[in-house]
Formats: C-alpha cells, sequence, structure tokens
C-alpha cells in the first residue's frame, strides 16, 4: 500500500496525477478462510481491521451483497458522541469516540473527524432532570458532558431560538468532544487498511445460506459459490433477521425505516451539532454547507429504504420552531436506511445458538457512531470468545430481564 | 405513504390517520410459563423481507384495533381483517398466494 501523505501529493502533482492506486484489491472468494465478516459496512470493517489488527488473523473475507458501506454506513448523520446512561453503552460508545480521534492517523486515510461538540437540547422539564441525570453518570463513567444553560446554548449556536412556544429550550447536554466524521471515508479507510493487511473485501456477493454441521458453522453459500470459514461474523444491520433465519435462530429485532434529508447548501452558521430529542430533529452543517437533518423513524416494519413523508413533516415542522432561519431553505435530497431495532434500543453483540456464529446488530437509529468502538470488542469476542466491552450485550440480556436500557434514558432520538 | 381500510368502521385513509401495533398473532404467555416462552412473546419477532401480518388502530377515527396483511419489500398492502380473528382468514391467503405465487404462510 502507498502511503497517503503531503510528499504523495506533492509527487502526484507533478505527474498529473496517474500514479494512484486503487485503494483496495477488488477480490475473488478463496475456498476457504479463517473467519468470514457477512457485510462491508462501518461495523464489519471495522471488526476485520481490529481482528488483524489486535489479534493478528488476516486470513479474512469480508463479503458484502451491495457495494462497500452502501446501506447505513453511507445513510447516516455522522453524528458522533458518548453520553450515554447506561454505564454498558458508556463504555462501548466512548471507546467509539475516542478511537475516532486517532483514526485518521491510524489508517492513513482522512475520514475528517470533526470534534465541533454535540448538543442535546432539553426542552422539557423531564428532559432537563434527565439530562442533568445523564451528565452526573457520564462524570462517573469518565465521559465529559456538562449541563448547560440556555445562554450558553445560544452562546453556541446563535441561529437558535430560546423561547419557542411549544418547545423553549430550558438547557442542554453538552459534549465538547463529540462532533461528526465523513461516513464513507471511515469505511472506505478500514476497508483499505484490511486489504493492505491481506484480506479479502468482496463486494456484489452475496450470502445464499450458513451450512452447519453438528450445530458448528463451516461455511456460507453465495452467488458466487460455497465459501468456507472457521467463525462467522454476522454484521448486517437491518437484514440480521434475515441472515439469521437462515442460520436457524432467531432475533428480537425488527426492522423500520430511519429518514434523513439535507439542505441546499449555505454559509456557515452553526458550528456544532443540536440534536432535540423531544421534537425527532438532529442537525448539522456538513463542509459542503448543507444542513444535515435527521428525524424520527417510521412505525411499522420495512425494507424498502425510504419512508412516510410525514415524519420529514414533522422534523421540519419542530426544527422551523427552533431555528426559524431554516424556513427559508430549499430542501436537495432525502433518503431512508433501514435500522434494525431492538427491544431495549441497545445493540447485541453476541455468540449464538450456532457455535462459532456471532452476530453484531441492533444499533438501531446510532450505529455510526459507534463504528471503531464497536468494531474493537466484536473481534475481541470472536478472536477469543469473551470482551468487557461486549459482555452486557448478549442475546441472553433478553431472556434474563437484564436490559442496557436507553429507550427510557433518552439517550437517543428514536 | 401506506393506505390503509379501517376493518372496523370500512374507512380508507392515509396512514396519518392510523397507528402501527407491530406484529400481529403473537400467543401470549404470562406468569408461570418458561422463561424461552416469555422472552419469545415479549421480544422475539418474525420481521419477515415479505408478507408480514400486523396489528393497526385507527387512531385518529374510530379507535379500533385491526389486521393488515402487507408485504414489507414492495410496501402492498394486501388487505384488512379483523382484529378479533386469530390467524389470517383463508381468502386473504389465497389473494397474497395470487399475488406471490409460491409464497408459504407464516406459523
Amino acid at each position: 500500500m502507498k502511503k497517503y501523505s503531503v510528499f504523495a501529493v506533492a509527487r502526484e502533482a507533478m505527474r498529473h496525477h496517474t500514479g494512484w492506486n486503487r485503494a483496495w484489491r477488488d477480490a475473488q472468494p478463496k475456498k476457504r478462510y479463517d473467519v468470514i465478516i457477512v457485510g462491508a459496512g462501518g461495523h464489519g470493517l471495522a471488526t476485520a481491521y481490529y481482528l488483524g489488527k489486535n489479534f493478528g488473523i488476516t486470513n479474512v473475507a469480508i463479503i458484502e451483497k451491495g457495494w462497500l458501506g452502501g446501506g447505513n454506513t453511507g445513510r447516516n448523520t455522522t453524528i458522533i458522541r458518548s453520553n450515554y446512561l447506561q454505564d454498558p453503552s458508556a463504555a462501548i460508545y466512548e471507546k467509539a469516540r475516542s478511537l475516532y480521534e486517532t483514526m485518521s492517523q491510524d489508517l492513513n486515510y482522512n475520514v475528517m473527524f470533526s470534534p465541533r461538540g454535540v448538543i442535546m437540547l432539553a426542552q422539557t422539564e423531564h428532559e432537563v432532570r434527565g439530562y442533568k441525570r445523564t451528565a452526573h453518570a457520564n462524570a462517573l463513567q469518565g465521559v465529559t458532558t456538562e449541563f448547560i444553560g440556555p445562554e450558553r446554548v445560544k452562546q453556541l449556536v446563535p441561529i437558535i431560538n430560546l423561547d419557542g412556544p411549544r418547545y423553549p429550550v430550558l438547557g442542554g447536554l453538552w459534549q465538547a468532544r463529540g462532533g461528526t466524521a465523513r461516513h464513507d471515508a471511515v469505511a472506505w479507510g478500514y476497508a483499505r487498511a484490511c486489504s493492505d493487511m491481506g484480506m479479502d473485501v468482496i463486494q456484489k456477493c452475496e450470502v445464499t445460506g450458513v451450512r452447519s454441521e453438528g450445530g458448528k458453522v463451516t461455511g456460507v453459500s453465495t452467488n458466487r459459490g460455497d465459501i468456507d470459514c472457521d467463525k462467522l461474523g454476522i454484521v448486517v444491520a437491518g437484514h440480521s433477521g434475515h441472515l439469521a433465519d437462515m442460520a436457524g435462530f432467531r432475533l428480537p429485532i425488527e426492522s423500520v425505516a430511519l429518514q434523513a434529508l439535507v439542505s441546499e447548501p449555505i454559509k456557515p452558521c452553526m458550528d456544532v451539532v443540536v440534536m432535540a430529542n423531544t421534537v425527532h430533529g438532529y442537525m448539522s452543517q456538513s463542509d459542503k454547507g448543507e444542513m444535515v437533518i435527521g428525524g424520527g423513524t417510521d412505525g411499522y416494519n420495512n425494507y424498502t429504504q425510504r419512508g412516510s413523508f410525514h415524519h420529514i413533516e414533522e422534523t421540519v415542522r419542530a426544527l422551523v420552531e427552533t431555528f426559524p432561519m431554516v424556513s427559508r431553505l430549499k430542501m436537495l435530497r432525502q433518503w431512508g436506511g433501514i435500522v434494525d431495532v431492538t427491544g431495549d434500543r441497545s445493540p447485541i453483540l453476541s455468540k449464538t445458538p450456532v457455535e462459532n456464529v456471532f452476530i453484531n446488530c441492533g444499533w438501531g437509529t446510532g450505529g455510526f457512531k459507534a463504528i471503531p468502538g464497536s468494531g474493537w470488542g466484536f473481534a475481541e469476542l470472536m478472536a477469543k470468545g469473551q470482551s468487557p466491552l461486549t459482555d452486557a450485550f448478549g442475546l441472553n440480556r433478553f431472556q434474563e430481564g437484564r436490559f442496557i436500557d436507553e429507550s427510557v434514558a433518552a439517550g437517543v432520538a428514536h | 405513504m401506506l393506505v390503509l381500510t379501517c376493518h372496523a368502521c370500512g374507512v380508507t385513509a392515509e396512514e396519518t390517520e392510523f397507528h402501527a401495533g407491530g406484529e400481529a398473532h403473537l400467543k401470549r404467555f404470562g406468569p408461570g410459563s418458561s422463561d424461552e416462552d416469555f422472552e419469545e412473546y415479549l421480544f422475539m419477532r418474525a420481521n419477515p423481507k415479505g408478507v408480514h401480518f400486523e396489528r393497526w388502530r385507527h387512531a385518529n377515527g374510530c379507535g379500533k384495533w385491526f389486521h393488515v396483511a402487507r408485504d414489507t419489500m414492495t410496501l402492498e398492502v394486501f388487505g384488512s381483517y379483523s382484529a378479533q380473528a386469530f390467524a389470517p382468514p383463508e381468502e386473504l391467503l389465497s389473494r397474497i398466494e395470487d399475488r406471490r405465487p409460491g409464497w408459504r404462510g407464516q406459523d
């Protein structure tokens, strides 16, 4: 792999940029791998990367039915934060956030991590109490957050309207080290590093069956032939139930559509990320100047990657009250992704009833921020059979009633 | 935007008038049942790619619950039936079979 650097840019400038190579090899499937990861999105690629980097396991294939990072990795609103209430959540999301800080250097790939700060607005008395509690919990967890008053919110976000009739801004939970990153670049950077370690990133390779013998996985069937493996990692977000069905077990997951939209590009007007969870809207400004807006999920099961217009309408209607200037903006694009939602709104990183099949799913509406931490923990789980980061996120928690309840903790906009 | 017909009052309306209630025909397991059965009832869902039987409530209308058969891959609505039914009616199943040849009914 040729290292990207200022010298490489200068060298290529001298020869009309004819010397850039492909960032990763277009691999053909081999007969057998030690580990197969299904799903070349952020979480799958990060898992493969840390399997190689932390555990020296490099005979790995990452197979993907579509194109690399074409699912939820390329469809989210790129927010990174770790201000969760429950200890296991804070641990894995904070691990992820800290890995994002050095990701560009680690991968030698610019993921444009921008720790610009994230505010979660408190717009009801209930939220004020909730976020104060979260700030205290975060202090114990070693996550730096702070509850700030309305004046400080106004200082950080001059375009905000503090005294909206329906949703006045009463304060906010401020995480100064949260921010955004370029989501495609995260997938591309990991893919390049994986390919460099000798792993095969195989696109347009759809799994059609999971083969096992005596309760132990032996490989997968795909539209490009059978591939054998010792261990199988399923990291396919919205399609997890479908893959689990092939492997012969069920999941406590429902797949629903989550939508986002962007406005026309405008001059810089807001240099932090603002989330308003009461009204299901969140907004940041991209480097291109577009206002990136995300909303809530639809209520019904859906695999179509498009959602209902009235959810967009509700989100925008609420944001217009909090950010009056948004009312003059034209919206350019709108899209949807299929998110996998669990009963307690926390992910599943777990062994499964089939030996050597591992599953990483259930990130629901907030998976992008967790990518490196999820990959780090899941790689350890796959290599060693357990990991302190993932222990609490096992499938058995639903039977044991040991929930990691972020749904009532309002850690995320649902 | 889904267009659904309320089986209780017969009104056909856009989905904003309705509230989705999740998978239909779950068998309830309460106190005294095994942990597996209770988990199955509370959390495990079929979540199929394709034909899905589900509960809806006519929230901004007559307020009644009813059942809908819908395709999660195309958003096609096959029809509504009574909330009191323990299984989809035969007539609806054959209509789905006409639209999706080879489709096998769920448990």
